[in-house]
């Protein structure tokens, strides 16, 4: 050891707890609601849950058996970073077909980790330090932290129950200052059922092009819509070049496990995003990839099966909470209800954990999902027909033993 | 009988699921009047369309002890009849659970549930293999049931989700 290594060693240092360590800003996010609601659930047995955020429906056979050929086959290298070009080509087409939106699959399409991977890479090629990203809320958990995470400044905007949770451009323009960049959208919406018609976006897409904003536009639900067809953001006109799209196979094709998603959009951010995405994820996991071309080639219409039987199950439970004396506005996509508690005269993670406790069902606290969710209840209605019907009757009996 | 409509489809699934659904709740979740969905199952019913709400039973669980055989049976059709009049007398045996007519090697496929293996052999001995018209059988004995109609029999897991997530 030298004289000048062993100088160094010798100059005291105040030890750092391991919590010292730790980047502020990641220490000082909150866990999410829902993490401490599963925690509190898992203790229970016999537990009926509407807590789901995920479809009850087995990823298609044919899906799965894709998947399972190409690992036979040897198909276990990495792919292009932006995934592979046949399954870019297919993702084209699809969102052309079914709401005609064209990308260039050279380069305006990304195969992602799921929708979530989309969203994180899309906020952190857009964020610089300060930036206020505007979101309209109730809504997803995860918008909020990822933009924190990313340096910004996260800026809800209430909707309500009255509006069907449609974001209108009043509250929109309200909320906008000279710091606003980002607009975050995720319409059909968890956890509300809200969505957005084409009237409904004409007047956002005014306030979007005055104010010189940009749009992620989390469509993951887009293929769930019960009586009018989804309306992509992107397809509203002068909005494509400001709009990054992003969705995947989780909620249409029952393929929550297999993380895989994707974002389209201008060839100036996608590229952007695919430098962040080939340096910390190199490519999605090519056995997803296959299985979601699969979907994507023959899985169209097992997909219309299951939204045809979330839109029964629906229905069910709009009318079971309306029977029940609960406030239910109508949900209109994705699947999920979102009754309001507000009459039992308790908050809603009271409701939320006294429903667990007395009725054993569990159904997700509203205020979880920011502004707007309190005095609500997140109830996903993909689960079997006997389980929501027995669910609603011990939500009935345990609403009328509190009057 | 009328050609079957769109919405009957959607009542009979429903009532092929769960056959002891209520009316009001088919009209639920079809987003139709209930008298709608009265008169469709009872036309469905009137046409033999619906033939009969039966429960599923897993005999085994009840240590029961009768024995089930697939029977493959080659017959001779009769001339302007087909196979039609000889499936008619192998059908009316209460013994017979379920006949098809099948394409391939042989013809009718015949269950046959029995208390003992003595009583499915001495039927198909006595009054299966002695109508004229039966040329051969292979009968082969039912081991287990894993699955019927679409019911898994077994005891399985399946719902992997978790049981709150975002």
């Amino acid at each position: 050891m030298t004289n000048e290594a062993s100088q160094v060693s010798s100059v005291p240092v105040q030890a750092r707890s391991i919590k010292d360590f730790l980047n502020p800003s990641v220490r000082d996010i909150k866990p999410s609601g829902i993490r401490r609601f599963f925690d509190l659930v898992s203790t229970r047995k016999d537990v009926i849950t509407l807590g789901v955020g995920e479809p009850d429906f087995v990823t298609p056979w044919h899906v799965r058996e894709a998947a399972v050929m190409s690992l036979e086959r040897g198909k276990t290298q990495y792919t292009s970073n932006a995934g592979m070009p046949e399954l870019r080509d297919a993702i084209g087409a699809y969102l052309d077909n079914s709401f005609q939106v064209e990308y260039n699959p050279a380069d305006e399409i990304l195969v992602t980790v799921g929708g979530s991977e989309a969203i994180d890479l899309a906020l952190r090629a857009l964020i610089s330090p300060g930036d206020e990203i505007l979101i309209p809320e109730p809504c997803y958990i995860s918008y909020s932290p990822i933009t924190v995470l990313s340096g910004g400044v996260s800026v809800g905007i209430e909707t309500f129950a009255k509006d069907q949770f449609k974001l209108t451009a009043e509250s929109l323009k309200k909320s906008i200052t000279p710091k606003s960049k980002v607009l975050i959208l995720c319409y059909p919406s968890n956890p509300t059922g809200g969505i957005m018609t084409y009237e409904d976006w004409l007047p956002i897409a005014k306030v979007v092009e005055e104010n010189d904003l940009i749009v992620i536009s989390d469509e993951i639900y887009a293929e769930l819509t019960y009586g009018s067809k989804h309306v992509s953001f992107a397809a509203i006109p002068g909005m494509k070049d400001r709009t990054i799209l992003v969705s995947g196979f989780a909620k249409a094709f029952a393929m929550t496990g297999w993380r895989i998603g994707y974002a389209c959009g201008h060839p100036e951010i996608i590229s952007a995003m695919l430098k962040i995405h080939q340096y910390t994820v190199m490519c999605a996991p090519v056995m997803s990839q296959y299985a979601a071309l699969e979907a994507l080639t023959n899985g169209l219409e097992e997909k219309d099966k299951m939204i045809e039987s979330y839109n029964q199950r629906r229905r069910l439970v709009v009318q079971g909470f309306r029977e029940i004396g609960l406030q239910c506005h109508e949900p209109q996509g994705a699947f999920y209800a979102f009754p309001s508690i507000a009459s039992t005269g308790l908050t809603s993670e009271q409701f939320a954990q006294r429903l667990l406790e007395e009725a054993n069902v569990a159904a997700v606290p509203g205020d979880v999902f920011g502004l707007g969710g309190e005095g609500h209840l997140r109830c996903s209605y993909a689960t079997s027909v006997a389980s929501l019907t027995e669910a609603i009757e011990r939500i009935g009996n345990f609403v009328h033993k509190l009057k | 009988m009328l050609g079957i409509s769109e919405f009957q489809l959607k009542v009979l699934e429903l009532l092929h699921e769960d056959a002891r659904i209520k009316p009001e709740l088919i009209a639920t979740m079809l987003d139709v009047a209930v008298e709608e969905v009265r008169e469709a199952i009872a036309a469905l019913e009137q046409d033999h369309v619906i033939v009969k709400y039966a429960t599923i039973v897993n005999w085994s669980k009840m240590n029961d002890e009768k024995v089930t055989a697939l029977i493959e049976v080659q017959i001779t059709p009769e001339r302007g009849r087909g196979f039609d009049r000889i499936a008619e007398t192998i059908y009316l045996y209460p013994e017979v659970k379920s006949l098809y007519l099948m394409s391939g090697a042989y013809d009718l496929q015949v269950e046959i549930e029995g208390n003992s293996l003595k009583e499915v052999a001495s039927f198909v001995s006595n009054k299966l293999s002695t109508i004229e018209a039966v040329l051969s059988t292979k009968t082969y004995f039912i081991l287990k049931k894993y699955k019927q109609d679409g019911i898994i029999f077994e005891e399985h897991e399946s719902d992997h989700r978790m049981m709150v997530s975002p």
